[in-house]
């Protein structure tokens, strides 16, 4: 964590830090892992400070939650050099960097109009497979089409 | 059974010797009625004549009892029941649910909902993995075996589910070449096409039959739709390129080629060929209900006999 990055939020005490989002993304990051704000959560987001790796970058803290890594591992099809870091009494216990997880469900919708995870008012959540990591691309596990990294990112930042 | 991938060459292989078994059963006038304590829900959200019929007089043949409905319209659907409240009351009532639905992936999650076997009798533009054990069935019927024939594919091979699941079906053979012929407009889609490659199935894809006609021992010929052409024009040249005549097939072809056609056919093998030894397409229908006899039977009672 650089030193500007200070001047505007201080450390937390408990919780989870994600680093290296690619500037602009903070608020998708936290929409991905359902974090709306109304939870009570005292979350601090910085956007757009620089970043040797990314130019650019955001960052995400979340106090006083731990999150599960499969959970947070989604947020690496519009992050994917983001790092987790788990922060315990102001030192960090656990730092990873995100993966893409083998399974996608619910967070973005299947592309094709007549997939049945498309079709109104079935109790059914669209979910991918993921098919190849760099650049990554999903499969719908039952329409069978393959979503493309861009239209993944752009899915999932444009506003809904 | 959602996808002919579901299954191993091996599982085929079993599927077709008791297809010949039940086949024998049928001409003997001897079949046992193995199924007559299974009641089989025919779920047909979308029309057909061969696919529904042949299930059922398969069902029916074997003694067992089926509970149907035709269409959307005709069931609550209309009254706005969703897909899953329906194939959960189906659950309720049979023992085997047989889907077919205009939504791709159907089928799949009708799966995840029941507790009861489901099969997948064609998911949109997907999956048709009975017909595709039927063609290489068929095929083999004909011609004693899969492996080592060179197979054209023509027709409408991007929206077609019949012809993408045959192609998918020869993944688990090995086929010596296999043509895909079609017009621009409706060449295979490249996630099909890729997996075949991946499978290792030697593809072509082309646009003229008459090129490659002379090498072929199958044919497997499928309807140009003309709702897929945004002009019509354009329609029209294709259907006569696509034309299959028995003046052509006289000309070019190989004595022992046959030709297969998933039904219905409109006017893309004329009627002069039905009488011609190449016609197999009658011959490859009938064949659907001792496969699906062997299926049912497969799937209800496991490969005891």
């Amino acid at each position: 964590m650089n030193a500007r990055e200070g001047l505007y939020v201080r450390k937390i005490k408990n919780g989870t830090v994600i680093d290296h989002i690619p500037a602009g993304r903070a608020l998708t990051v936290l929409r991905i892992l359902g974090i709306s704000g109304k939870e009570g959560l005292r979350v601090a987001i910085v956007m757009n400070v620089e970043s040797s790796r990314l130019g650019l970058k955001d960052i995400v803290k979340i106090e006083g939650k731990y999150l599960n890594e499969e959970d947070v591992n989604k947020i690496s099809l519009i992050a994917p050099l983001a790092t987790v870091n788990v922060i315990k009494d102001y030192e960090v216990v656990k730092k990873f960097k995100v993966k893409p997880p083998k399974i996608v469900e619910g967070i973005i919708r299947c592309p094709n109009p007549t997939c049945i995870s498309r079709k109104s008012r079935e109790p059914i959540k669209p979910k991918f497979r993921l098919v190849s990591t760099n650049p990554i691309k999903l499969q719908c596990i039952y329409c069978g089409s393959i979503i493309s990294e861009n239209e993944i990112v752009e899915q999932l930042t444009s506003l809904r | 059974m959602i996808s002919i991938l579901d299954f191993t060459r091996d599982d085929l292989e079993k599927l077709f010797e008791e297809t010949d078994n039940m086949r024998k059963r049928l001409d003997e006038g001897n079949v046992p009625k193995i199924l007559s304590n299974s009641i089989i829900a025919l779920a047909f959200f979308e029309p057909s004549t061969r696919t529904r019929m042949s299930f059922e007089t398969a069902a029916k043949r074997l003694g067992a009892n089926t509970i149907s409905f035709t269409s959307e319209e005709a069931i609550s659907v209309s009254k706005g029941e969703s897909f899953a409240d329906t194939i959960r009351m189906l659950d309720g009532y049979s023992d085997l649910i047989i889907v077919r639905h205009k939504y791709e992936g159907a089928a799949l999650f009708a799966a995840e909902i029941a507790k009861a076997p489901v099969i997948n009798a064609g998911d949109g533009k997907q999956h048709h993995p009975t017909q595709a054990m039927l063609d290489l069935y068929t095929i083999r019927y004909l011609k004693g075996t899969v492996d080592d024939l060179v197979i054209g594919v023509l027709g409408d091979l991007k929206y077609g589910r019949a012809a993408a699941s045959f192609l998918l079906g020869l993944t688990h053979f090995r086929p010596r070449r296999i043509y895909l012929i079609s017009p621009q407009e409706l060449k295979l889609r490249p996630e099909i096409k890729e997996l075949l490659m991946e499978r290792g199935l030697n593809i072509k894809e082309l646009n003229s039959l008459v090129d490659v006609l002379p090498e072929l021992d199958i044919l497997y010929v499928t309807r140009i739709q003309k709702e897929r052409f945004p002009d019509l024009r354009e329609y029209e040249k294709v259907k006569g390129s696509y034309r299959i005549s028995s003046k052509l097939l006289f000309s070019l072809a190989k004595k022992d080629l046959k030709i297969l056609h998933p039904l219905p056919r409109v006017d893309e093998i004329s009627y002069d060929v039905d009488s011609t030894s190449f016609a197999a397409y009658f011959t490859q229908a009938r064949l659907g209900v001792p496969l699906r006899m062997a299926l049912l039977k497969l799937i209800l009672l496991g490969g005891e006999s």
